[in-house]
């Protein structure tokens, strides 16, 4: 295993720039995910680590060497990183044990019992070995992919959306056998994707892209709790935002003056304000004289959980997610009372963001 | 690097054409007056159009019918009929004719040469529109009898008009076909521009008169060529989404089952069961007549030998520009892949007699040797396997290369154990496709082979025109046998799809 330095990174295609001087640090066995919208270049990162494009300027490094930039530019063959692409990617003319050996040297191509062992490792079944690709789940080949992509001992794998073709059930489960295979091959591991679940329940931290850069670097708790700006918090998760007045250390909104907090490196001054709750951290209750009063829109049953729309009075809708089985319904008045503390942000210039829709 | 080999395919195939080109410039508006505009050429003229006319017209109302009953109606046994209508294929045009005019010597007319040709061709418009019938959604034809309309009215206001592009298309590949067609015309004693350019060149070697006629001839394909490239746009448009979602029920025959059998079966008894019929007759005349076995050996011997090494050298020239079409998308890779279809849409007497000229005029030490032979056999059968190396291209994306170099493969690793193993299929077809051409390949294989090489398609040539119908008639059989396989890739190709590009060199 070895760590991953990115920086400076700058990469574009006949003049329309992708990536804008990246700066990324993932430390050696650790499991870091490049999260962003569609178009944000994550992929072109991704490509350009892994040696199949040229960055403009800047520098990769694995560990102490530099493997791109600076003058150099060592092929991709030689960079020791193992992909994982999108569909798995596997070859069509191979069995699953001739795409698990392909790079594996000469002698150990036709060692099964390594073969068996990698597929123990994916969690697959050594009967697997003389099928076709074609006769896979989609499931089982991504993992057959992670397997061939493993079996050099990669001291980085990258995986490029590998899930995102899976439909829910399997995504959970080849979810959870890829996790338990990557941690018991130490391997360093970067993970492209532009689902938030999948980055915040999987990786150790995420890094989110946006626009060509990198906007964020954090753990998964702080990124959800402490969000750099408004729109990485609305993209990492459903937001409440609300205009607010900062005063006397409380921040005065539409739902009461709630105590308050700032993330780190964010300045906000007393005044007019911007906060953000998310939405299980609105309670309802029966209408009383001391909290802030809303009419209920709709509601949302998904089962474990319910999502409520609110109007509140005079001003724009937000939205509460509720446990239980004591569900308002459709035109109740409720009162909201809110747990823990608001994160405040500066008003943005120049036009205010519409408040309070869930923008993830 | 592919690109100069592209580059070079394109300039090889463009080559007969550019030498008619240079060759028209070079002599002047006078010469040309003197050369093109006289009687002769008006003759050949009228007879070439009357002809391709009265082709196109029989062929289209043969394969349309014969498609609206296999595909659409209750008659009986429609897989058989499907596959007997598609089989005259496998019978080379000048085999056909042979088999005819051996048996009927009062065929040598306007009506014989148009009996004779239809018969050939007929299975070209037939397969494109069988594929459309297949396609076309039923509901259509369900919703318009809901609105009243008679079955003729449904077939003559709903279905004819979607098999418009696939009947077009059928008819501009016969009517290119007839154009490059010289063995079953020649055998007729109808004179059209591909007769009367060879006979200028029997008698008069590369005269002038022999190349003017070829620039006249390749004018009429690229007018058709143009109509054809103008067409091949809005086909992939009309296919899409092809493939009924439900079986078609068929149109009930009821009392016109038994005609409508008897004109099927009188199609396939002259198309089919005639030539062979005639086939077996001369084989049995011959046999008696005693025929020389080494000399059918050693004849087949050359001629696979010769397809062999045209289909390896084709295939390898097909590759880079395969290649580019696909994985450098743009200007430049469509035009070269556009200038191999537009020169071998030049006929095989034209292509020949530029090589021939051009052969002894600039490399001297290159005439009647086989490398000449094999350029022309390439320059006419590149198409044949560029399609399907293309396809191949296609279904081989980048990302493999990319996935086995993260997996430390180098370049020369990864094209022995990705590239090639995944190209093979289509590299396979393409090198077949262009073998069973060459093996009925007469025009070109006449005017190019050195002396003393006779491959199947030129012994039975020379024994024909002696009128030695038994000795020429074992010939004809092996060269029917050897194409019998591709027919049958033909008849069961679900959309008909290579049909528009491949059958060429079974009938020129």
């Amino acid at each position: 295993m070895s760590s991953l330095t990115v920086a400076g990174l700058t990469k574009a295609f006949t003049s329309t720039p992708v990536l804008s001087g990246v700066e990324l640090h993932v430390p050696g066995g650790s499991f870091t995910a490049l999260l962003g919208p569609s178009g944000c270049g994550k992929t072109t990162l991704l490509r350009l680590i892994a040696g199949f494009d040229d960055p403009d300027s800047g520098t990769i490094a694995l560990g102490d060497r530099i493997v791109a930039g600076a003058g150099r530019s060592v092929a991709a063959r030689s960079r020791g990183i193992g992909f994982v692409p999108q569909e798995g990617g596997l070859f069509p003319h191979l069995t699953v044990a001739g795409n698990i050996s392909f790079g594996l040297p000469r002698r150990q191509r036709n060692d099964g019992g390594r073969v068996r062992e990698l597929l123990a490792l994916v969690g697959l079944d050594a009967g697997l070995a003389d099928r076709s690709p074609h006769q896979l789940s989609g499931g089982q080949q991504q993992r057959v992919a992670l397997a061939r992509a493993l079996a050099p001992e990669p001291s980085l794998v990258l995986l490029d959306e590998p899930f995102s073709s899976l439909d829910a059930a399997l995504r959970e489960e080849t979810r959870a056998a890829v996790s338990r295979a990557l941690t018991a091959s130490g391997a360093t591991t970067v993970l492209v994707t532009h689902d938030q679940a999948e980055a915040l329940s999987m990786a150790d931290q995420v890094a989110v892209l946006r626009g060509g850069r990198l906007v964020q670097l954090t753990d998964p708790r702080t990124l959800y709790r402490r969000p750099g700006d408004l729109d990485v918090a609305a993209f990492v998760g459903e937001a409440v935002v609300l205009d607010a007045e900062l005063r006397d250390g409380l921040a005065h909104c539409l739902l009461g003056a709630l105590p308050y907090e700032q993330t780190a490196g964010v300045a906000v001054a007393e005044g007019p304000a911007r906060v953000l709750l998310r939405p299980e951290q609105l309670r309802l209750s029966v209408p009383g004289p001391a909290a802030a009063v809303a009419r209920v829109r709709s509601v949302d049953f998904y089962g474990h959980d319910s999502r409520v729309w609110l109007d509140l009075v005079g001003g724009p809708t937000v939205t509460a997610r509720l446990d239980g089985a004591d569900l308002p319904s459709a035109g109740d008045d409720v009162c909201i009372t809110v747990r823990g503390t608001a994160l405040a942000f500066p008003v943005p210039h120049p036009t205010p963001v519409a408040a309070g829709a869930p923008l993830g | 690097m592919t690109l100069a080999l592209a580059v070079a395919v394109a300039a090889l195939a463009l080559l007969p054409l550019g030498y008619i080109a240079w060759y028209t410039a070079d002599i002047g508006w006078s010469g040309i007056q003197e050369l093109v505009l006289r009687p002769r050429v008006a003759e050949l003229l009228w007879n070439t159009t009357r002809l391709v006319v009265g082709t196109v017209i029989c062929c289209a109302v043969l394969g349309v019918g014969a498609a609206w009953l296999v595909q659409r109606s209750s008659v009986p046994a429609r897989r058989v009929w499907h596959v007997l209508l598609v089989a005259p294929l496998a019978v080379p045009a000048f085999v056909n004719s042979y088999a005819w005019i051996s048996l009927l010597p009062g065929l040598d007319t306007y009506a014989g040469a148009l009996l004779v040709v239809t018969l050939s061709y007929f299975p070209f418009v037939y397969l494109p529109v069988a594929a459309t019938f297949r396609g076309l959604d039923p509901a259509l034809e369900e919703t318009a009898r809901g609105l009243g309309l008679s079955g003729w009215a449904v077939f003559r206001r709903v279905q004819l008009p979607q098999l418009r592009v696939a009947l077009l298309g059928g008819s501009l590949l016969v009517a290119l076909h007839l154009l490059a067609e010289f063995g079953a015309l020649q055998m007729l004693r109808y004179p059209t521009f591909t007769t009367a350019i060879y006979d200028q060149y029997r008698a008069t070697f590369n005269g002038p008169g022999a190349t003017m006629l070829a620039g006249v001839l390749v004018l009429l394909c690229l007018v058709l060529l143009l109509a054809e490239l103008r067409l091949r746009g809005r086909r992939g448009y009309a296919r899409t989404g092809a493939g009924a979602a439900r079986p078609v029920r068929p149109v009930r025959l009821g009392a016109f089952t038994v005609p409508a059998t008897a004109a099927l079966a009188a199609l396939v008894g002259l198309a089919l069961v005639v030539p062979l019929a005639s086939l077996a007759y001369w084989m049995a005349v011959g046999a008696s007549s005693g025929l020389a076995g080494t000399t059918l050996l050693t004849t087949t011997g050359t001629t696979l030998a010769l397809a062999s090494a045209a289909a390896a050298l084709t295939t390898a020239m097909a590759l880079p520009t395969g290649w580019l079409a696909v994985r450098a998308r743009g200007r430049i890779p469509t035009l070269l892949e556009r200038s191999t279809y537009l020169g071998s849409a030049v006929p095989g007497i034209v292509v020949a007699l530029a090589l021939v000229t051009l052969s002894v005029r600039a490399t001297p030490w290159l005439y009647q040797t086989v490398p000449v032979l094999l350029a022309a056999y390439a320059i006419l059968f590149l198409p044949r396997a560029i399609v399907p190396v293309r396809s191949a291209v296609e279904q081989l994306p980048p990302l493999y290369d990319d996935v086995a170099a993260s997996l430390g493969s180098s370049a020369p690793d990864r094209l022995r154990r990705i590239t090639l193993p995944l190209l093979a299929p289509g590299i396979g077809a393409g090198a077949a496709l262009v073998f069973l051409a060459v093996v009925t390949e007469l025009t070109a294989t006449l005017l190019l082979a050195p002396t003393g090489t006779t491959t199947l398609a030129t012994a039975f040539w020379s024994a024909s025109s002696a009128l030695e119908y038994g000795a020429a008639a074992p010939y004809a059989v092996v060269m029917v046998l050897l194409s019998a396989p591709a027919t049958v890739l033909l008849s069961r190709d679900p959309h008909g799809a290579i049909a528009t590009d491949a059958p060429r060199g079974l009938t020129t």
